[in-house]
């Protein structure tokens, strides 16, 4: 039994957690809560991913974007029988409304955690917002793997009662810059806690098997569970954008070509000359190909050492995520009981 | 040295409102330095009141006044017979420049003409860029000179967050990312290793967030005062 461990072998027993240990290849969804206050989307977003993925991650204002919050989001995935992963940023809270919000969400039932810096608020609706940052990710999952192993608040006070066991994760960004000190700081996430991580999205396979190999270099996917990001690209232009604009994300031109090539039979007519069911099919042979790409970016990170699952990223095209993980072969997902462990432990 | 701007002269306008006999006062040190409130930019902004208020038909009386440091009482006190006659008082000093005045003045009315921006240098002629940001608890020893607090669009502590490309930050390109010049220096010191430790979270009663801070140095107090 290593440390924080309980008497069942699990850091907490969630279902994502059971689902990596038993070496199943995991896969995560993401759900991106409704700018207003309708649970009705979240309820409809989770019919698109029940049994499809083993966890859903619920963004905490992405895009510095106000939304329902990602606890309130989780608390209706509770009730709708779906695993949520808490997104919790560094830019709204100081480490005092972390911890609360976080007592809370294990209070309604929320076991996963992944803990990110936060998109600068500048990108948001709010960009006049003053930012917290009082804590880094890094130090937030230090925090939360505290209060569960050691069960002590930031601040050093022990828990009199039930302290919150998360299931921690965190983000990697492996081709952001500088790329040379990506794999360590993995490498200090994991240290600080995280069990599992999950990757900015992934469209070239080589870079990331790069990555990889610097990652396995340094042992770190032996302590960690790697789920590498990847997304259904909607269209030649959002593929453009992304290797363009995003800063982080490699998009290879066989890619933004092989989007384009799927708008072949409508290429050559003006905007105008589309009728309503031309521009409609155009969309439909798009989204096709984007996750026929995804299905084989999936079997191709399969193959990489050290990766131990996937992350799909479908924000607000959530349907993709049926087909996506049909193809890839990874559907059914597995059920593994609680009592596993304890018995491969035995 | 800290830096500032001057306000608008629409701005400046509004704030010495309807008063009759303005004072300009500008400072001699940090900002005369970066051309915001020193005895050039007094002249120039009262002599555009005076000039304005005359142009609008109720001529104001506007002279200006420079002393070295408008944050020391005692440079305060040779303007003091200027400052009573003044319906009010435009400081041309930082924050702290005004804040002195109001406080050495009670009776006087006192607005700002600057905004104090940050504390920095120049990097060309022309051009500041922030440094510091005083947070009470310098780390400098850890990241090679360059201060993540102020310079990290985020104030990380341990690292760049994934929004660092090709040397700047997301948050705008003509940020450089304090992350990668941090990177950089330590790998060509050497000290790439203190990368690797995780840093704790930051105490921030040093910075502003304790409240108002103050240093008293006894070994610097006058006896008179101890007693």
């Amino acid at each position: 039994m290593t440390v924080g461990e309980q008497s069942n072998g699990y850091l907490v027993g969630s279902n994502l957690e059971r689902v990596l240990r038993a070496g199943h290849f995991a896969v995560t969804g993401e759900l991106g809560p409704p700018q207003s206050a309708d649970s009705e989307v979240i309820r409809k977003k989770a019919v698109l991913l029940r049994g499809y993925v083993d966890a859903v991650n619920l963004t905490d204002n992405q895009t510095a974007i106000v939304r329902m919050s990602s606890i309130g989001a989780g608390a209706i995935l509770v009730q709708e029988g779906l695993e949520p992963v808490i997104q919790m940023t560094c830019r709204d809270r100081n480490r005092l409304a972390i911890q609360s919000d976080l007592l809370g969400a294990y209070a309604l039932g929320m076991r996963n955690l992944l803990c990110l810096s936060g998109d600068h608020q500048t990108f948001g609706n709010h960009p006049t917002a003053k930012n917290v940052f009082d804590m880094d990710s890094i130090q937030l999952v230090q925090m939360v793997a505290a209060m569960r192993d050691k069960k002590v608040f930031q601040c050093g006070d022990v828990f009199k009662g039930q302290e919150p066991r998360f299931f921690v994760g965190a983000a990697a960004a492996p081709f952001a810059d500088p790329l040379d000190f990506r794999p360590y700081r993995l490498a200090k996430k994991v240290k600080a806690g995280a069990s599992f991580i999950q990757t900015q999205l992934v469209y070239d396979v080589p870079a990331f098997a790069r990555f990889m190999e610097k990652v396995r270099a340094l042992g770190v996917h032996r302590e960690t569970y790697i789920l590498a990001g990847v997304g259904p690209l909607k269209s030649p232009a959002m593929a453009r954008y992304m290797k363009k604009d995003v800063p982080g994300i490699l998009v290879p031109d066989e890619l933004v070509e092989r989007m384009e090539r799927a708008g072949r039979p409508w290429a050559g007519k003006k905007p105008d000359e589309l009728s309503k069911e031309d521009k409609k099919a155009r969309s439909e042979a798009y989204k096709k190909e984007g996750i026929q790409i995804c299905i084989e970016l999936i079997q191709a990170l399969r193959q990489i050492d050290g990766v131990a699952g996937v992350h799909i990223m479908a924000i607000e095209w959530e349907e993709a995520v049926k087909p996506i993980v049909e193809g890839a072969g990874l559907y059914p997902r597995p059920v593994v009981p609680l009592s596993a462990q304890a018995e491969a432990a035995s | 040295m800290i830096i500032a701007e001057q306000k608008s002269l629409d701005e400046l306008k509004s704030l010495v409102g309807g008063a009759q006999k303005v004072l300009v006062v500008g400072c001699g040190t940090c900002v005369t330095v970066c051309f915001a409130g020193g005895s050039r930019e007094a002249a120039i902004a009262s002599a555009s009141l005076r000039m304005s208020s005359k142009l609008e038909g109720n001529a104001k009386q506007v002279t200006d006044v420079t002393v070295q440091r408008q944050c020391e009482w005692e440079y305060l006190d040779q303007i003091a017979e200027q400052v009573k006659e003044a319906d009010v008082v435009l400081s041309l000093g930082c924050g702290v420049g005004v804040q002195a005045i109001a406080e050495h003045f009670p009776q006087t009315w006192v607005v700002p003409g600057l905004n104090t921006k940050f504390m920095g240098l120049p990097t060309e002629q022309g051009v500041w860029v922030e440094r510091c940001a005083a947070c009470g608890d310098c780390i400098l020893g850890l990241t090679g000179g360059i201060c993540p607090i102020a310079r990290c669009s985020k104030s990380l502590l341990n690292g760049p967050c994934g929004g660092s490309e090709a040397g700047h930050c997301e948050v705008n390109p003509e940020i450089p990312c304090a992350w990668q010049l941090i990177y950089d220096r330590l790998n060509s010191l050497g000290k790439l290793h203190l990368l690797l430790e995780i840093q704790p979270p930051k105490n921030w009663r040093t910075s502003r967030d304790g409240g108002l801070r103050k240093i008293v140095r006894e070994d610097l107090r006058l006896v008179a005062e101890k007693e």
